[in-house]
Order: structure tokens, then sequence, then C-alpha cells
């Protein structure tokens, strides 16, 4: 307890130390993102379904081996918006989400014995993590834990866009630029590479080094509907799929909005005809 | 409460219950046939949706309390607390509306009360006989900071936590009273469960106690009436038409325009307010690269950088808030409205753009150049060509504006005021009515 409340102590006056003296930290640069158009974009733009089956394919078949999205439970896939919706059936009893959380083995306890069991995971269950903890998740990827990605749409700048330009920007790092084992140079992935660049001072590269090996490559997932899996399609995909993940009732907030809005600029409309009418007979 | 009541009960129940709780007189006396200025612009609209905010926030407030967990414990993909935030947005009917229309709500509530604040300095609603009123307006001010600042720390993100370690911090640096405050806030040594929990508490009830200045402040007007655009007083009946239903539907015009733009944020950009960070549960062992608070705290954020000794830097932020305290005794310019003071005017004008640029270099790092492609030069210890040596000017000029004000009280000669709320601007040959009109308009 008091190793630990020592290292938050000295982790607080470092992180004081950050904010309040000017220059303590280095400055980070980053490329700009790439330019992606997006079905959801926009005061009307929708999730388009069939990607986010296709994304949710990509997660399944290639970053759940890395990455958990803890917060997401299989039934959502069937919720209104999601990628297996079917109107008029209820999440918990969608064959979609019960045939794709029956493959996976959850912890649970035997009510009768009190003994720990695994069972086939049901709709109501979250996405199973592919890791136990976070130490076995470090251990397993070089010391640098795979993030949970069930927020990664909103926890980063430029959302989709920004998840879609680092899984398609893996490059091969300039000549100057030392790379240490296990990274993997990335120019969209914000990072400082100052000290790793023994070329002219003003030229470092944008990006950083990262901890993911380049996930994608052609034909890594068979696409139900037929389309051609390239690095791109699936980097799309996936980030339209996380994008839905990160915020499951967008279509629904942007819908809900049109309506408020028209009624209150009906309501405006109404009220500033009375404050005329009424301010009518004074002279002010 | 100002002049004689006009209310007279009409039935038997309401004349029972008013000679034992006169309550329905009162709302009467207070809001319906209250003599109000009838020049009020919509600047003076701000007071009524101020009220709107608040009671926004509450009603929002109750039913995410209902849901959210207080709670750092770790819990899967975050903590309970972060989770449950979670759990608002994914699972509660129409939690994620509830959820950004507090957050957002926060954000409207600022932008309303700066415009409110800014209206009172430029019209001179702080003179006598209003100082009570403007000091209960500056109480409800920073009890809205400490509400904010504390609601922002419960989803237990990561600009939560880090927002709450560098403002606890901040009381750190007070001499011999400063280790112990900290400790205090925190419920430990260190921003912690403790720290969360009774944020919670206090941010919950918090908002009860503005409510309870609000009444006061209220009341404090009701005693001398509104100020005016023309800062003179209220001189017979024909400058003045009740509350009702004049400014009821004036002030309902301005709520409804204020919500449209309320809605444009909750529904079409409900996080272009916030900081992608507070999306990544806290993590104490790992500082984001740049810790900034939420918009409205950031002309103070920029203030307290721009200081390189700590504790002066912290005097400095906490004075740029309690300066507004002593304004009625600062500017003491018997002519109340700006209008008519040409030169205040100036400087007022100069103090919102510096105020909106102090922003501005609140959201940068100190160090960041302001012109990229400039390679400037250091300047004591800075770059003059920097965030640091911007704020510094920028706030001098902040409470440089204060002394301008005092000064300015003794030595500039004010325009001619207009004698009454109902006479033409200037005395002598009639203007016709259009010029006057004019004027008015000129705000
Ligand atoms: C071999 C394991 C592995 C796979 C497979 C993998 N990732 Fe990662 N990913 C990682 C690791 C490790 C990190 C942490 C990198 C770091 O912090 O340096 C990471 C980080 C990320 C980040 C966060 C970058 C940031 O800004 O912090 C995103 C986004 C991401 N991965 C998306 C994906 C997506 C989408 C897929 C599937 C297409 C995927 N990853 C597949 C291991 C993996
Ligand atoms: C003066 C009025 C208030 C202001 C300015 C205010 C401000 C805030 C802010 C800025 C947040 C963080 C929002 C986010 O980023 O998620 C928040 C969260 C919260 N507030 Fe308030 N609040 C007010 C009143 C209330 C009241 C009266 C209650 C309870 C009765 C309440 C309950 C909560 C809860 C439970 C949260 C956490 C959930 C969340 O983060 O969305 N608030 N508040």
């Amino acid at each position: 307890m008091l190793r630990k409340t020592t290292l938050i102590a000295a982790f607080v006056g470092l992180a004081l130390g950050a904010a309040l003296a000017p220059g303590a930290l280095a400055a980070t640069t980053q490329a700009p993102l790439k330019e992606v158009s997006w079905s959801f974009e926009g005061p009307f733009g929708k999730f388009d379904q069939a990607q986010l089956q296709r994304g949710y394919k990509v997660y399944h078949d290639v970053c759940s081996t890395c990455h958990s999205m803890n917060l997401l439970s299989y039934r959502n896939l069937a919720d209104k918006g999601g990628p297996f919706y079917k109107e008029g059936v209820n999440p918990n009893e969608s064959p979609y989400a019960k045939a794709i959380a029956k493959d996976f083995m959850v912890p649970d306890i035997d009510t009768d014995t009190g003994e720990a069991i695994t069972r086939p995971a049901t709709p109501s269950d979250h996405f199973k993590a592919p890791f136990a903890n976070e130490y076995a998740a470090k251990a397993a990827n070089g010391g640098s834990a795979p993030p949970d990605l069930s927020l990664m749409a909103k926890a980063r700048e430029g959302g989709p866009s920004y998840i879609y330009s680092v899984l398609t920007g893996f490059t091969a790092p300039p000549a100057g630029l030392t790379v240490a084992p296990g990274k993997y140079y990335n120019p969209y992935f914000a990072g400082d590479l100052t000290s790793f660049w023994n070329g002219a001072a003003n030229q470092v590269p944008p990006g950083g080094t990262i901890s993911m090996p380049p996930p994608l490559k052609p034909n890594l997932v068979a696409f139900d509907d037929g389309t051609k899996a390239t690095v791109s399609e699936e980097a799309w995909d996936v980030a339209a799929f996380l994008a839905w993940a990160a915020e499951p009732h967008q279509e629904e907030r942007k819908q809900t909005g049109f309506a408020v809005l028209i009624y209150l600029f009906i309501f405006a409309g109404v009220l500033y005809a009375s404050y005329r009418q009424i301010w009518s007979k004074i002279d002010h | 409460m100002s002049g004689h009541s006009t209310y007279k009960p009409k039935t038997g129940f309401t004349r029972w219950l008013d000679s034992r709780l006169p309550i329905i007189r009162l709302g009467w006396d207070s809001f319906v046939d209250f003599p109000t200025p009838k020049n009020l612009n919509y600047w003076w609209t701000f007071g009524g949706i101020l009220a709107l905010c608040l009671g926004i926030q509450i009603a929002t407030g109750v039913v995410l309390a209902m849901h959210y967990v207080p709670s750092g414990l770790a819990a899967p993909g975050g903590s309970l607390a972060f989770n449950s935030v979670e759990h608002i947005m994914r699972d509660v009917n129409h939690g994620w509306m509830i959820r950004y229309i507090h957050a957002n709500g926060a954000s409207m509530f600022f932008l309303a009360v700066y415009i409110h604040m800014f209206r009172g300095i430029y019209y001179g609603s702080f003179k006598p006989p209003r100082e009570v009123l403007w000091i209960l307006g500056c109480i409800i001010y920073l009890l809205m900071m400490a509400t904010a600042f504390m609601g922002y720390v419960l989803p237990w993100g990561q600009m939560s936590y880090f927002g709450a370690v560098v403002i606890t911090n901040l009381f750190g640096a007070l001499p011999i009273v400063g280790k112990s405050i900290t400790t205090w806030l925190w419920g430990g040594f260190a921003v912690d469960n403790p720290t969360l929990n009774r944020f919670f508490s206090l941010h919950y009830l918090l908002p009860f106690m503005i409510a309870g200045v609000v009444v006061l402040h209220i009341w404090a007007l009701h005693v001398p009436g509104n100020n005016n655009p023309r800062g003179v007083e209220v001189k017979s009946k024909a400058d003045t038409v009740p509350f009702h239903p004049y400014y009821t539907v004036k002030d309902g015009f301005a709520m409804v325009v204020f919500l449209i733009l309320f809605a444009s944020f909750v529904f079409y950009m409900p996080d272009a307010l916030g900081h992608p960070d507070n999306y990544v549960p806290a993590n104490p062992l790992v500082t984001p690269a740049h810790i900034v608070p939420e918009w409205y705290f950031l002309p103070f954020y920029a203030i307290l950088r721009a200081v390189p000794d700590k504790l002066t830097g912290v005097l400095c932020m906490f004075g740029a808030v309690g300066v507004l305290f002593v304004l009625p005794w600062i500017d003491r310019s018997k002519t109340r409205s700006m209008r008519y003071r040409p030169t205040a005017r100036l400087f007022f004008l100069i103090f919102i753009v510096d105020c909106l640029l102090l922003g501005l270099c609140g959201s940068h790092e100190p160090d960041d150049k302001i012109f990229a492609n400039l390679a400037g030069f250091t300047f004591i210890d800075s770059n003059l060509n920097s965030y640091t040596w911007l704020s510094r000017i920028l706030g001098l000029y902040y409470f440089g504006f204060y002394v301008i004000l005092f000064f300015l009280s003794w030595t500039e000669k004010p325009l001619p005021v207009p004698e009454s709320i109902s006479e033409p601007v200037l005395k002598g040959p009639a203007l016709p009515k259009g010029a006057t009109a004019e004027a008015e308009k000129k705000g």
C-alpha cells in the first residue's frame, strides 16, 4: 500500500511538473490523417449494415486475437442499428448473436457444485477478452498492452479516420531512423522520434514507433458478401465497425436531433410572433 | 417586494392560503406584476436562460445519479465509474441523450454566465445600489466552477483524473495550510477512490447551494429592480412594463433560440467541446501528453501558467476571479452604462478580446509557437513568439483593465446621459423617432 502510494505521489508530482513547467515534455508529432469518407458522416449519415458486418468479421478474425472490447456484449451486435439487427427480433434471442456467442468459452460457476467451469457464451455475455489480465496482455506483446477497442473511435482525435490511417499507414522506416526490435514505424501514431533519428535535426520523421505489428494483409479475411479484401477495405470496414461500437446510438441521436430542431424552430417562430404582437402596443 | 403588492386572490382557497402563507403573492409580485424597465435588450435574457440551465443540469443530473457508480475500483474495460457512464451511454433508455445534455449543458451554462457577467460589467449593473446582487452573482459563478470541475472528474477518464491531480495540487502551493488542504481534498495522499467519492457527494450538493444563492440573487434584484441599457433609474410607471407577459415572452423566445444552439451541440457534435482522452479510462501511470481543462477554465489556466513562480501563479489565478467581487469599489464612475463612456467602452471591448485570447493561450502548450514560421528569440526565460509571453501580456491587461477602470472613474468625461428611460436620448430639440431607435440599437 505504502509503495503504491509513493508511486502514485511520484506520478502526481511528475504530472504536475509536466503541466506547469513549460517545455518539460518534448513535442510529439503525427502525419496529417488520411482523408476517408464515411457513410455515417454528417447530420443525416447512417451506418452501412453490410460494412458493419464486414468490419465485425475483421475484428473477429484479426484484431480480437490481441484487443479486447470489454464494453460490448454479443447481444449488442443485434441491437437496433447494429451489424446483425433484424427488425422485430429481440437481441437476446437473435440467432446471429447466439451463433456468434456460442463459439466463445467463458468462465462461470456451476451453481450445483460450486465448481469453476467454462461454458459457451450467450448473447448477454460480454465480448471475451483475449488475455486474462493486463499483465498477460503486456507479456504477450513486448511490454505494451493492446488497448481495449470499445471506445477507440472516440478516444483519439480523428476517430475512425485515425484508426484507418494507422492501420494502412505502416511504411518502411526512413533511412537514418533506428527502430527498436518489436516496434514498427508508423507516421500516424503520435510520437517523438528525435532520439532515434540520426539525420538532420530539422527533418525528424513525423509519427512514432508502435508495438503493434502491421495487422492487415490482403485477403486476410474472406468477406461473406464477396467484397474484395484489400488492406484498405479491411481497414475501412473495421474502422466503421469500431465507430459504431464506440457510439451505437449515433444514428438515433441524429434522427432525434432532427425532430428536436424542427420543433424548436417552429416554437421559436411562434414565440417571436407573440413577442412582436405583445410588444407592438409599447413604445420602447 | 418593491412597491406595494397588486395581487388579489380570487378563489376561496387562494384567499385562505394568502392569509397563511402568501406564496402565490410572492410569485405574482416577482414574476407577473414585477415592474421591469421597458428598454431591456436581448443581453438581459440571459438571466432567465441561466435559470433554465440550472434546472436542466439538476434534472439530468438526478437521473444520471440513478445509474452512476462513484467508484474508481478497476473493472474490465476501465473502472466501475467509467463503465457506469458507458452503461448510461449504451444501455439506459435515452441515457446517451441525458448524459450529452448534462455534459454539454455545463458548457452552455458557462457560455450564458459569461455573457451575463460581461453584460453586467458593460452596463454597470454592479454599481450602487446593486453591489450585493453582483456579489451574489460572483458567488454563484464560484460555486459553478467548483461544481463543473468536480463533475468533470466523475466519468473517471484520463482528463478527469489528471485534471483533478493538477487542480488539487494548486492548493498545495499555499504556504502552511497547503498540504493539509490537499490531503483533505484527496481523502488520502493522492487522487484516488476517496477523492472520487467526495467529489460525487459535493457535485450533488453544490447545485442545490447554487439554487439557494439564486433565490438570494433574485431577491436582491427585486429590491432595486433591474438596471437597463441606459443605466438610469426607473423614474415613473411610464418607464416600466409588467414582467408578464412582456418579458416572459421575450425571455421565452430567447431561451428557445438558446436551446437551438444547445440542441445542435447535444445531437450533432456532442463531443466537440470535450477531450478524446476522457474516453480513455483513468490510469495514474500514464500521464497524457497535454493536460487541458474544459474550455471555460482556459483563460484562468493561461494566467496560472504564465507566472513562473507556482504560488504567485496560483494567487494570480484566484485573484483573477476574486477581483470581480470588488468591482463595485474599483469602478466608481457615476455613469452606469458604458454606452455613455466611450473610453471605458473601448477598454471593455479590448478586455473581451483579451479574455478570448487568454482562452486560446490556455489551450496551447506554453512553449508552442504562435507563428509557426517565425523563429522568434528568447526574452528573459522564454521565446517571445510563444504562448508563455502572449499569456503574460494578456494577463497583464486582464488585471490592467481593472486598474484602468479605477482611474477612468475619476478622469473620464462621460457623454450626456438621458434623463430617463422613456425620454429621447438628448435634451433640446426633439430628435426624429428613428434617431433614438438608432442609439438604442448601438447597445
Ligand atoms: C499482434 C497483436 C495485435 C493485433 C492482431 C492487432 N493489434 Fe492493435 N495493437 C496491438 C498493440 C500491442 C498495441 C499497442 C501499441 C502501442 O501502444 O505501442 C495496439 C494498438 C492499437 C491501436 C491504438 C493506437 C494508439 O493510438 O494508441 C489501434 C487503434 C489498434 N491497435 C487497432 C487494431 C485493429 C483495428 C486491429 C485489427 C485489424 C488490430 N489493432 C490488431 C496489438 C495488436
Ligand atoms: C450547476 C449544475 C451542474 C453542472 C455545471 C454540472 C457539470 C457536470 C459536468 C461537466 C460533468 C461531466 C460530464 C462528462 O463529461 O461526462 C458532470 C457529470 C455528472 N453530474 Fe453534473 N453538473 C451539475 C449538476 C448536477 C446535479 C444536480 C447532479 C445530481 C443530482 C449531477 C450529477 C452528475 C453525475 C451523476 C455525473 C457523472 C455522469 C457523467 O459524467 O455523465 N450534476 N456534471
